[in-house]
């Protein structure tokens, strides 16, 4: 860290890494501050990683507790994987923010308050008996009182539009404020501004003058003594773009379509946190991409496999709850042995649970999900970026091997971002699989590659093709409907044997860190920031630790069980009570040890050191 | 977009080209034979390759249509035939599709697939085997059987009200509606030929027994003796007419409709209404859904029919909208989007 001089009044102290929580009412507009702020700090060349974190209510009720909103970015210098375990600056535009949030400031943090909301009606809807900007409450922190509506009221002077409209545009009095105190450009949010509101001059105007009137008040006032200067990060070269993994996930199927040479389907029924990949595939037309928007879960799922029959690369996105609706006719595309990706943008569970915030406890769910003998591969992307990579090998695995296949995002890779390296077109694999033609002999819509064990895709309209399928049992090759006790179990056997060999064909599981040591944490999914970090943190400390983290759920790399028996200890966190951890003793008979929590938050770095070395503690 | 009724070199199939190789189980004396066979002769009429002719069905005993057809053929599962026929089209809409489905998995099931296929008119023909009756589970109430119908899940006689068909399919807005028998052999044929020709959602009820779970069901009206009137053949353009003796009609009483007799009391053929399938507004077939045995003849033949853009003729056509105004899609620039940096 160093400091500069910069003229007499003020300091510029260089930090590595920041963490910002922007929280206010969910009204307030405190997911599109932080999506500015994150897309500033990215064309920056900042590394970023941010947890936006809001209620299932579109507008709970104004200044409630329930109705806070919250979106946290951390921008650094450095290489980072997560959104921070707790913020440097709170900035609570009421007391319900500054209450919900309060907790997971350190002291000596620094809270930015819109003074003007501390009114009593406020605070008694936040269950403060007394104003905390006024009492003693709040001296371990830099508390920064900063009269907010009012200032930019003042700004928007003159301009017409209502009290409640003028109101609607603090945030950006906020975000100006935060982009002079990290010295930061105001122009890509003036061009976002320009883009949105364009045909609505006053709106806009409103918004440039809230943004520079909140820039100008940290530039003029006496408050603050120093401002902030994060470098650049040292990102490899390439073009990057900021990247949420909902995004990514649907840019990742687009290009699968691309790589596939075939037409993309969409089906899809309304569902937080996945309707923004709904969304984002829907605006795709002139792709070609078919979105279809069903009646119901179970009929997005159904139209899903009729898309597939018919030759299209054919996916379905939902979260846990659809996935239960679907798990029948999932079964059916298990039997008849058809290409189709299901999304499951995980949240919180079982029923409804907590629409809007993450969990991983849908992994049974995956994996065992359904009646009968009915395996399928099972796949997670354990970052924003690598959702776009993970829809690719989600639908490679789908069309080579015939199978539908489980794609498990969640609500924190879902709505995360991060910087991301844009791949050329170019660089995609080729995926595509031949759809059969007429042969001699008669067709065997169940004849086997030899290699793969998948069955040939006659998709209708081939002439000499014409063939029967369905959920009921079928003869080995032949494909007609069989209730033969043998051919049962073979064709069981069959779609087991087809899905197990996959192992054969994904990459190993690779280990950061030393390949035999005291411990090895073991993780999947979007806990992938949080278990390296911790993994960097305790090595550093000069611990004998290892982080694997798992891409593919079933079937397992070859070489996981070899892995896992390398460390004396494994650890395996997760945002559940320990569904991989069941797995993986079950496969491999090693006594791992289960770190779960299900508090509908992403890990934070430091419970993960901590239980990492009171186990090393008291294994040594 | 390829026009499936007319096939670049007309193709001259046989009924014997749309037999499949597999034997046909059903009970022996089923209603369902007749419709397969119906359903076989019909198919060449069409003039489309059996190639593009792909036959999706449900669960239950109508489910096991497909496999007697020599086409493309799903069974699926319980009622979701409509969502993979709703799929497939929007996927390949120059196929032409079937749905063979039941009383219990087109309305308990698969309801809601039943009303949201109809309404946005998907391109498909729902053929379904109402013998108000679950068979293949051997003999539990339908949505369609009768108020008190004694079953193995009903021993005390049934409390549901049933549904009727056509007024669902009518407020579902499908674009074709008809009824037909599994005896009328001739009747389902042209019933079928004309539902096979319409473009849109197509949704045919054909009355059929099933003489093992609910033998008779439909015998106080179908059988030869009486069906002339106890029934009402609908012919477009044509005064709602029927009677052994030509000479019993229906009269409209404002919205209600009433049997009458020719000759009698004053009454002539000018008083009776006249069938209008294409009429733009439903009131007519909803009047004629509503009529049923032994208030009223039971009406079959085609209720409505009217013209609207198909499901995927207006996803096609957003598609070719969209590549009108920004040209064809960009993958490397879509992959661009938004701000973008550089790193050296």
């Amino acid at each position: 860290m160093t400091t500069t001089a910069q003229g007499p009044e003020r300091e510029v102290r260089e930090l590595d890494r920041v963490t910002i929580r922007f929280a206010g009412d969910s009204g307030d507009g405190m997911q599109l501050t932080g999506t500015q702020f994150t897309r500033t700090a990215a064309v920056f060349g900042n590394d970023i990683s941010t947890f936006p974190d809001y209620p299932a209510e579109i507008r709970a009720p104004a200044g409630s507790l329930p109705g806070v909103s919250g979106f946290q970015i951390s921008f650094s210098a450095l290489d980072i994987h997560t959104p921070g375990d707790a913020p440097d600056v709170l900035v609570a535009m009421n007391p319900a923010a500054l209450k919900a949030n309060l907790v997971d400031l350190p002291a000596g943090g620094a809270i930015i308050v819109n003074s003007d909301a501390f009114t009593k009606a406020n605070l008694s809807k936040a269950a403060y008996a007394a104003n905390p900007l006024e009492d003693d409450s709040l001296k371990a922190y830099k508390l920064f009182r900063v009269p907010i509506s009012t200032l930019n009221a003042a700004a928007l002077e003159g301009l017409e539009m209502t009290g409640k409209q003028i109101d609607l545009t603090k945030n950006f009095f906020a975000l100006g404020l935060m982009f002079w105190l990290y010295e930061r450009s105001m122009e890509p949010t003036l061009r976002w501004i320009d883009e949105k509101f364009g045909s609505r001059p006053v709106i806009a105007e409103a918004n440039r003058r809230a943004l520079r009137a909140g820039y100008a008040f940290g530039d003029t006032t006496e408050m603050f003594h120093e401002t902030y200067r994060v470098p650049k990060a040292k990102l490899p070269p390439g073009t990057y773009r900021n990247i949420t993994g909902n995004e990514a996930t649907a840019l990742g199927f687009l290009a699968a379509a691309h790589a596939a040479k075939r037409p993309l389907f969409y089906g899809s029924y309304p569902i937080t946190p996945a309707s923004d990949i709904l969304h984002q595939l829907s605006a795709y037309k002139s792709f070609g991409v078919k979105s279809f928007q069903a009646e119901d879960e179970i009929a997005a799922m159904g139209a899903t496999i009729g898309a597939a029959y018919g030759g299209a690369l054919a996916l379905t996105g939902t979260s846990g709850p659809g996935v239960a609706l679907k798990t029948e006719a999932i079964g059916l595309a298990v039997m008849t042995e058809l290409p189709v990706v299901i999304v499951n943008v995980q949240r919180a569970g079982p029923s409804t649970g907590l629409p809007t915030k993450v969990e991983q406890a849908d992994l049974f769910q995956a994996i065992f999900g359904r009646n009968g003998e009915a395996p399928l591969p099972v796949v997670a992307p354990a970052t924003p970026g690598e959702c776009f990579s993970m829809a690719i090998e989600a639908s490679r695995l789908a069309l080579k091997y015939m199978t539908p296949v489980m794609y498990l995002s969640d609500a924190f890779v879902g709505n995360g971002a991060e910087p991301w390296r844009v791949p050329s077109p170019d660089e995609l694999p080729d995926i595509s699989v031949p759809n059969s033609v007429k042969e001699d002999g008669p067709y065997l819509p169940y004849a086997r590659d030899p290699e793969t064990l998948s069955r040939p895709w006659a998709v209708p309209g081939t002439p000499g093709l014409e063939h029967r399928i369905g959920g009921l049992e079928k003869l080995n090759g032949l494909g007609t409907v069989s209730y033969d006790a043998d051919n049962h179990h073979l064709m069981t056997k069959l779609r087991h044997d087809k899905v197990a060999g996959i192992a054969n064909d994904i990459p190993d599981l690779e280990v950061f860190g030393p390949e035999r040591g005291d411990l090895l944490i073991l993780g999947w999914g979007s806990t992938y920031g949080a278990l390296r970090s911790a993994t960097e943190r305790l090595q550093a400390e000069g611990k004998s630790v290892a982080h694997a983290h798992l891409r593919h759920l079933f079937p397992f790399p070859k070489n996981t069980g070899d892995v896992v028996r390398s460390y004396k200890t494994v650890l395996i966190p997760e945002l559940n009570l320990g569904q991989l951890w069941f797995v993986i003793r079950g496969t491999y008979l090693v006594d791992a040890l289960a770190y779960g929590r299900v508090r509908g938050k992403p890990f934070r770095i430091s419970e993960i050191v901590d239980e990492a070395n009171r186990l090393l503690a008291e294994r040594s | 977009m390829t026009d499936m009724l007319t096939p670049a070199e007309p193709t001259k199939l046989t009924r014997k080209d749309f037999v499949a190789e597999q034997e046909v189980r059903w009970c022996p004396g089923c209603g369902d034979y007749s419709i397969l066979a119906q359903t076989q002769k019909v198919m060449p009429d069409f003039g489309v390759p059996k190639e593009n002719i792909v036959f999706i069905s449900g669960i239950g005993c109508s489910g096991r249509l497909p496999y007697y057809m020599n086409t493309y053929g799903f069974h699926s599962i319980h009622g979701r035939a409509p969502t993979l026929a709703t799929g497939l089209k929007i996927a390949r809409p120059e196929l032409m599709i079937w749905v063979a489905t039941g009383d219990g998995d087109a309305l308990s099931i698969g309801g809601n697939h039943f009303l949201h296929s109809m309404r946005r008119n998907v391109d498909f023909t729902m053929v379904m085997h109402n013998n108000r009756i679950y068979g293949l589970t051997k003999g539990q109430t339908s949505p369609t059987s009768e108020f008190g119908k004694r079953t193995k899940s009903t021993p005390m006689g049934s409390v549901d009200r049933p549904v009727m068909p056509l007024t669902l399919a009518l407020a579902a807005e499908a674009t074709f509606v008809a009824r037909t028998v599994d005896t009328h052999t001739e009747h389902m044929q042209q019933t079928l030929e004309a539902a096979g020709r319409h473009r849109g959602a197509s949704y045919v009820e054909v009355l059929q027994n099933c003489n093992i779970f609910n033998d008779g069901a439909w015998r106080e009206f179908t059988e030869r003796d009486v069906r002339d009137d106890r029934m009402l053949v609908l012919e477009h353009g044509k005064p709602l007419i029927f009677g052994k003796d030509r000479n019993k009609g229906i009269r409209l009483r404002g919205l209600h409709p009433e049997v009458v007799t020719i000759g009698e009391d004053g009454v002539t053929e000018a008083d009776l209404a006249v069938h209008d399938q294409y009429a733009e507004d439903p009131y007519l077939a909803l009047i004629l859904s509503r009529m049923f045995w032994p208030e009223f003849p039971v009406p079959v033949g085609i209720l409505r029919e009217v013209d609207r853009p198909t499901y995927s003729d207006l996803v096609d056509a957003q598609i070719e909208q969209a590549i009108a105004k920004s040209g064809p899609g960009d993958l490397a620039k879509a992959l661009l989007a938004g701000e973008t940096w550089t790193v050296e």
